[in-house]
């Protein structure tokens, strides 16, 4: 019988260090392990190392300063293409960027996850790339091709954090969505890998929800499981919710402008002191709304 | 209704899906990548009428076996390409992208990241997304739905996707499998078939003048002979544009009629 591994959101932000470098799972606005985003967002860990397929998680916890440095091919929101706190922090160049091409990015992760210094690849060659990350070096085929490209790093993390559909209490994952995202990645390139789930479930239900090559995270690979439900919100979690277009549009409405933002960080940042009371304010925003449209 | 009369109604945002559905043409058994809706409308209307073997996603991980109207969803799916698999898919060349540029200039050096001094923009964008690793592996086209001088500069800020010239710079490893189809805006096609490889006017939308264009761009574009307006649609691929692949009319919203 393999251990629980099951916590909460707070004892895994306990386990984290300031100073760490943290590797965030999903894709833009979507699958984010939010949950876990907002437990360090309550906490007073700091001066983090974050590497993401960047979402409203990077915006979050830059605009928190929770940020030292980002490594990152973009930050987006999807139906909203500009994430404004984000926006917001390279603008006052609040936090140090390396900033990859998305298919470096998963070649770095690849070389992480296997342990190699780097991986080669052509995307990135006459690019600013090279410019703005002026460690990145270049590497000459040792074939009869001779090329010269570019040497991805290994992107090693101490710690993942991502959020799948159904986890068991030993740590193995599954996403029921069409996109695994980079999450096995993620978890296979960091020393700790922290997942969060809809839902917990026995492991023999797993077949019941999907075929076997859904289970995309291995126990192995996963220091704690977390049951949070609605836990990438107001990201996507395929099939079990959408995105919250709604309230993201709050977010980033809220984001232009600092009364608005104080409110919304007051109602749903600061003010929550667990995960229970942040979904029960997002709950009552959206009851306000249905009532005002009345 | 005669094929002349629907052609004299043919919009603006109608010849630009026309010419980024021309980007396309001749390209066989490969996977469209269009970004923005008049591509997407364009990739579409191209697998419809002279390039029936592209492959089309769907936006997210789906490749679609038919052709659901821009905005719609596929009733039938052949394929699955979650974003690992494009990441990886790209690499092997059989793609030709359609992108975006906040940015782009006379060799094609296109820029979607930031707007002045990267270690502290003026205006932080998107950031590179997959410019620099599309560019060096697999052909990769632009639609820029609002030609101005301050798209089309002399100099962009941050070099994403990578023109002629920076490729030639880098050397063959960047050169080996460069290429940019074509540069569609809502003033014209542009594409770089000159010796030194500069942007040049291809062909002017249909009311639009050459001066127009010149006035618009922020450097000296190449033109070469009497520039040709861009090709009429028929009666057939404007039917498709309006009933089959856009007939909500997204379209116009990146080009108004």
């Amino acid at each position: 019988m393999a251990a629980d591994k099951t916590m909460t959101p707070d004892q895994v932000v306990s386990r984290l260090r300031s100073g760490m470098t943290l590797g965030i799972g999903g894709w833009g606005s979507r699958r984010k392990p939010m949950a876990l985003v907002r437990a360090i967002l309550r906490s007073d860990l700091g001066d983090l190392t974050v590497v993401s397929y960047g979402g409203p998680d990077v915006g979050l916890l830059a605009e928190a300063g929770k940020v030292r440095k980002l490594v990152a091919a973009f930050v987006t929101m999807d139906s909203i293409p500009l994430e404004p706190l984000y926006r917001r922090a390279r603008e006052r160049a609040a936090i140090e960027l390396t900033e990859l091409d998305e298919a470096m990015f998963m070649w770095g992760l690849t070389a992480g996850a296997q342990r190699l210094p780097f991986l080669p690849t052509r995307g990135g060659l006459g690019s600013d790339v090279l410019r703005v990350n002026p460690r990145l070096r270049t590497v000459r085929s040792p074939y009869e091709d001779g090329e010269e490209l570019v040497a991805v790093p290994g992107l090693r993390m101490d710690a993942a954090l991502v959020h799948l559909n159904r986890a068991d209490r030993a740590g193995n994952g599954q996403y029921l969505g069409p996109d695994p995202y980079f999450d096995d990645l993620f978890c296979d390139a960091a020393d700790e890998a922290y997942l969060s789930c809809e839902r917990l479930v026995d492991s023999a239900e797993f077949a019941k929800a999907g075929p076997p090559q859904t289970l995309l995270v291995k126990r192995a690979s996963v220091t704690g499981v977390v049951e949070a439900p609605n836990g990438a919100h107001f990201t996507s979690c395929a099939p079990d919710y959408d995105r919250d277009e709604a309230f993201q549009r709050h977010y980033a409405e809220s984001a232009g402008d600092p009364e608005a933002w104080a409110a919304f960080r007051a109602r749903f940042l600061t003010g929550p002191r667990s995960e229970e009371e942040y979904q029960r304010a997002v709950d009552d925003w959206h009851k306000e709304r249905k009532e005002e449209a009345k | 209704m005669t094929a002349t009369q629907l052609t004299a109604q043919a919009t603006r945002a109608d010849y630009c899906v026309l010419a980024c559905a021309e980007a396309w043409r001749g390209d066989g058994e490969v996977l469209a990548s269009p970004m923005g809706l008049v591509p997407q409308a364009g990739a579409r209307l191209a697998r419809l009428t002279f390039s029936p073997d592209l492959l089309l996603t769907d936006g997210e991980a789906l490749l679609m076996a038919d052709v659901p109207p821009v905005g719609g969803a596929p009733e039938a799916v052949e394929g699955w390409l979650p974003y690992r698999q494009h990441l990886s898919f790209l690499a092997t060349g059989r793609r030709h992208v359609m992108m975006g540029a906040s940015q782009i200039d006379r060799y094609g050096n296109q820029n979607i990241s930031c707007i002045g001094d990267w270690a502290r923009p003026s205006r932080q964008l998107l950031g590179v997304r997959g410019a620099a690793a599309n560019t060096a592996n697999n052909p990769t086209s632009y639609w820029v739905p609002r030609h101005s001088a301050r798209v089309f500069v002399p100099a962009v800020d941050m070099v994403c996707g990578i023109g002629y010239d920076r490729a030639a710079a880098a050397g063959p490893s960047a050169t080996r499998f460069h290429r940019i189809p074509r540069v569609v805006s809502n003033l014209g096609v542009f594409d770089f078939e000159t010796p030194d490889r500069r942007m040049r006017l291809a062909s002017v939308h249909p009311g639009v003048t050459v001066e127009e264009v010149a006035e618009a761009t922020g450097f000296a574009l190449a033109v070469t002979g009497d520039v040709p307006a861009t090709r009429e649609p028929t009666a057939e691929e404007l039917r498709l544009i309006r009933e089959v692949v856009d007939p909500r009319g997204l379209r116009f919203r990146e080009v108004p009629a």
